[in-house]
Parts: structure tokens; sequence; C-alpha cells
């Protein structure tokens, strides 16, 4: 429960474009992730919001193939 | 402890009354602002505590891409007094010329000093830095277009929060991340002795006392509906203020961006237009054509979303409510797209659901920039009427960034100069505050009542029965201010706005929560805010509603010009009765000559 409050501040974020998504995917996805996407997203959420934005916009390659799956669905909402 | 205990306890006078901490300085914010001063503060050997929402370098200032402006004349000539006339001109006369010449001086210098503390800008094949021309920036006093801005690629505010954020860990700056400013603390003669603030972790309140509290706590975009603002700028720091007493000036001052994405807020930047794509209405006509034959879809951000706002009125707006518009691009070449705008194309596939290879966007303006705020003096120092005159210094407390009005964007902001006042008023209010402490080398002794005003909210949150939804009066009051105070504002909506608005806000007071516990707790956390963005609210449509002209990002149906004769003055609203006052600007400058009230034509 209480993880759950954390993670959705740390989705509060200086880019609105995260904003959005991150709270969307945690809306939909979060409660089904697997403990290993749990620590995927959660290692995502420490990129600054530059990178990240661009890794889910696929700017960037995905260089840890860990993340990939997480990723995935955070590109395909 | 519960907070009903803690409240106890406070008024009982008993030792475990208060938690508190003592730092030298207390800073509110760790954008730009915040850290451009606690760099100043803590390399000078102060003890600094800097208090954020988020871990500082996802504060708002990281999505700044345009640049800072100064007139460093890399690429075309160019000088801080034509960057002078600019903003002045810029500001529709409401700026305070003695702050904008302080400004544009120290441009060049703050630019200069950030190149030296690592910031990775863009450079010149001279090895220079890199500047780009950016709309309003002009040479000799209104001729051709200047290039003025410095960037570091597309990423100008993260390299700015990056390089301000290593610079302050190294100089031993304390940080304290997720906790969130509550209320500033004030004795009896209206000194600022520290400010309340809960540690979300813990869900813990505490005292953390200082000689000199400075807000940095950025905008309050998120009044509006349609805003590219990011979550957290719920203006918490203007909360603070007026609940303290403290006036909040130019209000009604806000910068519409004319390109938001329709329903979602995220800014398409100017550059789109810049490269050729053009607006349409439902009738497929390229409507700015009748606004600005001359500058088109070109024309300053207020004329744009003006004129976008008119179509919608009028019945021309898209969609089956009719009430956006298309922004085309599908006329240019699909290279051009992916090469020179591949983040806009992202962003319209990501949030609007089209590839603007083939459709256009939808798009509707969008609440984007506070000109007002706090009132202070280029020192940073607020400035407010108490004691014996109008603009008194407030002992203890200073502001800086977009929570402060100080006031060098007056009735309309140019892009990139909101970086730049940042950059030379975080370091301004930094050296005051050096100075200040000089003479105030106690502090002043809390008294156990200190923490009352944060304990009475938080005990009132928690104990509420049958209590109004969080989410559902935000989003009352989102939507009320964009259909009462929006773009433009005519009298009965405004009238009823207000109205509506101080229910909305009364209601704020009535939220109820159901998770009580004290660990991470953001339904607490966002009751809070929903106060602070009230506050906001109410003296935004109080002073809109006042304000009988047009000027700058102020457009009133009924009051279609600019009337220096009568609102050349800044307004100041009071919390308490909802009170407004007004100040004269300060038209005469540092050193050079005024630049007195012309009409403003691009
Ligand atoms: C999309 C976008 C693009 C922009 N691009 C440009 C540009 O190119 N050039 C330009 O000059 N300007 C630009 N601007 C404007 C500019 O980015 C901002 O005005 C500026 O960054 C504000 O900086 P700040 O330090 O005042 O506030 P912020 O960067 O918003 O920082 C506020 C800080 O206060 C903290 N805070 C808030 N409330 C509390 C509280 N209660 N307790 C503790 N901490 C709190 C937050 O956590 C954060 O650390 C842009 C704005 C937007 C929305």
């Amino acid at each position: 429960m209480k993880e759950l409050d954390r993670v959705r501040w740390r989705c509060r974020r200086g880019m609105l474009e995260l904003d959005i998504v991150l709270q969307e995917f945690v809306d939909k996805h979060y409660m089904r992730l697997s403990e290993t996407e749990l620590q995927q997203f959660d290692t995502l959420l420490n990129f600054p919001d530059n990178d990240l934005w661009d890794m889910i916009t696929a700017k960037k390659e995905i260089e840890d193939i860990k993340l990939r799956s997480v990723l995935q669905l955070l590109r395909a909402d | 402890m519960p907070y009903g205990l803690l409240k106890l306890y406070g008024s009982n006078g008993s030792s475990m009354a208060i938690i508190k901490r003592k730092f030298d300085v207390v800073i509110v914010g760790a954008g730009g602002a915040g850290m451009r001063a606690a760099l100043q503060l803590s390399e000078a050997g102060f003890k600094v505590a800097v208090l954020s929402k988020v871990f500082p370098t996802r504060s708002h200032t990281v999505a700044a891409q345009g640049g800072i402006a100064a007139s460093l004349g890399n690429v075309t000539e160019d000088s801080w007094h034509w960057h002078m006339y600019d903003t002045v001109k810029g500001s529709d006369y409401l700026g305070d010329q003695d702050a904008i010449e302080f400004m544009c001086r120290q441009a060049s210098e703050v630019v200069y000093e950030l190149e030296h503390f690592g910031m990775p800008f863009d450079r010149l094949e001279n090895g220079k830095i890199y500047q780009r021309p950016f709309g309003g920036q002009s040479q000799n006093f209104g001729g051709a277009q200047a290039t003025r801005s410095c960037a570091a690629a597309d990423r100008t505010g993260h390299a700015l929060l990056h390089t301000l954020y290593q610079r302050n860990v190294r100089a031993n700056t304390q940080f304290f991340v997720e906790w969130m400013g509550l209320d500033l603390i004030r004795d009896e003669q209206g000194d600022v002795l520290g400010v309340t603030a809960l540690e979300m972790e813990t869900g813990e309140v505490m005292a953390l006392q200082a000689r000199a509290v400075l807000l940095a706590t950025g905008g309050g975009g998120r009044i509006f509906q349609a805003s590219t603002n990011a979550f957290i700028n719920t203006g918490d720091g203007l909360g603070m203020a007026a609940r303290s007493g403290i006036p909040l000036e130019d209000m009604e001052f806000w910068q519409f961006h004319p390109t938001g994405v329709y329903g979602a807020g995220v800014l398409i930047s100017e550059a789109v237009r810049g490269e050729g794509g053009y607006l349409l209405n439902k009738d497929g006509e390229r409507f700015m054509e009748r606004y600005a034959p001359n500058a088109k879809d070109l024309a300053s951000r207020d004329v744009v979303s003006r004129a976008l706002t008119m179509e919608i009125k009028e019945g021309r707006g898209c969609g089956k409510n009719a009430d956006h518009l298309l922004l085309k691009l599908n006329h240019l070449d699909a290279d051009v797209i992916k090469m020179r705008l591949p983040g806009i194309r992202e962003i319209a596939i990501k949030f609007a659901q089209v590839d603007p290879i083939n459709e256009p966007i939808p798009v509707v303006p969008t609440a984007h920039y506070m000109m007002g705020g706090i009132p202070t003096n280029f020192y940073g120092q607020v400035v407010a009427p108490y004691k014996t005159g109008p603009e008194e210094v407030v002992q203890g407390l200073y502001a800086v960034g977009e929570c402060a009005c100080i006031s060098v964007h007056g009735a309309n902001r140019l892009g990139t100069n909101s970086l730049l006042d940042i950059l030379v008023f975080g370091r301004a209010a930094g050296r005051q505050i050096i100075e200040d402490l000089k003479k105030n080398s106690h502090h002043k002794k809390l008294h156990t009542d200190s923490m009352d005003m944060s304990l009475a909210r938080l005990v009132r949150l928690d104990s509420q029965k049958d209590g109004e939804s969080v989410a559902q009066v935000g989003e009352a009051l989102r939507k009320t201010m964009q259909e009462h105070c929006g773009v433009f504002r005519f009298a009965d909506m405004l009238k009823e706005g207000v109205t509506k608005i101080s229910e909305i806000a009364e209601q704020t007071n009535h939220t109820e929560i159901r998770d009580k516990s004290k660990v991470f707790n953001t339904a607490r956390v966002e009751a809070l805010e929903l106060t602070n963005l009230a506050e906001v609210a109410l003296a935004t449509i109080v002073s809109a509603e006042a304000r009988n002209e047009s000027r700058g990002a102020h457009a009133r149906d009924d009051f279609s010009i600019r009337d220096d004769n009568k609102w050349l003055k800044h307004t100041l609203y009071f919390r308490e009765g909802r009170r407004l006052d007004y100040k004269p600007v300060r038209l005469k400058p540092l050193t050079v000559e005024s630049f007195p009230p012309k009409a403003r034509t691009y």
C-alpha cells in the first residue's frame, strides 16, 4: 500500500509529459507487475526526466536488456 | 504522535511541543531559483537547508528547452540596453524598469558564471556560446531580430539543474527531499522566523527555524484545466505567503501558450510554426491571416492565443464540441518533420494520437507562466505594506523565481527571460541574505504556538467527516478557472467566477481523506496542495475582475484597450477580506532614461 503511494509520488516529475504517461502506467499496470518488473520500474524512475522520456519515446536505444519489458509497456500506452 | 496531540502539547507549552531544527537559511524549493541562491549561501559558509517536494533535478525548471536570454552578442550585435527595451515593451509597460535594468545588465555575467560552473552550452564554430533568436528580441530598440537565447540543445533546463545541483552538493547544501513546506512562522512584529514542514516519509511535522527564509516554489499553473505545467506546480509558496498576511502582486497576469495539445496540455513549441506549420479552423481557414496580416502564425503568444479563443467563441472550433483548433504540418515534407521536429512528432502521437506527417494536431491556448507572485524588490527581499510604509521589507523573508513578482515580466513575459530571472535574482537574493545576516546574527526565539496554524490545518483534515473529495474539488477549480478566467475575460463571467471560486475555496477547507496514516500519505499532501491552488485561483480571479483594461496577457472583452491613466499600476491582493490595493509601477530605471509607455505593436 505505502509502496504504491511512494511510487505514485515518484512519478511526479518536472516534465508534464512524464507526469501523464507514468500516472497512466501506474493506474493500468502497476498492480499486475511481477517482482522483477517492479524493480525495473524503480530503476527507470531514477533516470533523469529527459533520459527517461527519450527511452519511452524510443529515441534512445534500450541499452539495458533488463529494462525492456517495462519500457515496452510504457511505450505501448 | 498524532497531529491532534502535537497541537495540544503545543498550546500547553510543554517541552515536547515543537520538533525543531535550526539553520542559518531555509530555502523552500530546489528549482533553478532556489538552487542558485543556495549555492551563493553555502559557498559563503552558511548552514543552508533546501526543501523540495521532489528530487531537485525533477523540478519544473527541467522542462525548459528554449534557452536563457543574455545580450552576449555572439551571433548578432547586441546590448543589454536593447534587451531592456524589449523586456519593458514585452511587459506592456507594467514591468518595473529599475529591476529590468538590473536583470538585463547582469545577464551576460550570470551566463558566463554558469559556463564556468560547467554548464554544457552549445558552441559556435569559434568556440563561443551558441545563441538562437526568439520572439520579442530586437536590435536597436525595436529594429531587426536579435539573437539572444543561450541554449544547451533542447535540454537547457535539465543542464542548468544538474549543474547547480552538483555544485550545491560540493558546497554542502543540505537537501531535504520529499519535504513539503506548509506555512511561514511569523512573530508579532511580522518578522519571519522559519517555516513548518511535513516530512513525507515519516509524516512528521517540524519547525525549521532560520534567520532567513527564501521561497522559491515555482509557478501555480495547475489552477487551469489546460496547463503546460507539471503536476507539482501548485503555487505552494503563494499559499504560504497569503496565509501569513502577505499580499500577492499582479495575479491577473498569466501567459497562455497558443499551442498546448488539446486535452493533455503538453506544449508544442513555436518551432513548429517557425518551420512553416500553421493554424486552421473548422472551415479549413488559415485564420491567423485575419488577426495578424504580417506576422500571421508567428505573432506574439498573447495575440495568437486570443485569436484561437475568438475562433472557438464564434463557433469555428473543431471537433464535436467545437472546442479546439488544428495545427497543420502535413504539408511539410515528412523528412523535414522527422529531422527537425522529432520531439513534436512524438508528443503528437503520444498525447493526441495523431501522426503530424498525416494529420494536423489538435491544440488549444494553454496556461504556461505566472507573471504575478510574492512582491519583492530586486534584492529578493519581500516587500509589503506593513509597519510604516507601503513597500516595507518583511524581515527574514525573501522570494525568487516564478513564485516571486519583482516585477520584471510585468503583464507579459518574453520567452527565455524566465531562466534569466531565476539566475540573476537567485544570486542577488543570496548576496542580500549574506548582508542581512551580518546584522541578524541570532535566531529570534520561536514561540510554542508557532506551529499552530499548520497543525490546525492537519488536525482538521484528519478529523473531517462527510467531507469533500480532493479530486472533485480540484477538478471544479480548474474547470471554473478555465471557463471564467481564461485567455479572454468577460465581466459577467468574471463576476460569476469570483462567486464560484469562493465557494470552491471554502470547500477546500472541508476536504476529507480516507487514508489517515502518517507514513508517505500522498492523499494528505494533495489535500494540502489543493488549499494552495485555491489561494492562487482566488487571488487571480479577484484581481482580474477588478482590472478594467486590457494589458499584456490580461484581455478584457469589455475594456479592450490599455488604460495607462487609470491602470498603469500593480495590483496587490490581500487574502484577508479579499481586499485589493495598488502600487505604482517603477518607471525610473537605475541609470538610463525611462522608456515611456507606447502602443505595443510587433
Ligand atoms: C514547458 C515549459 C517550457 C519552458 N521553457 C522555458 C525556456 O526555454 N526559457 C525560460 O526562460 N523559461 C522557460 N519556461 C519557464 C521556466 O521554466 C520557469 O519559469 C522556471 O524554470 C521556474 O523556476 P523556479 O526555480 O522558480 O521553479 P521550479 O523549477 O518550478 O522549482 C520549484 C521548486 O519548489 C519545490 N516546491 C514547490 N512547492 C514546495 C513545497 N510546498 N515544499 C517544498 N518544496 C516545494 C519543487 O519541488 C521545486 O523544487 C518554461 C516553462 C514550461 C512550463
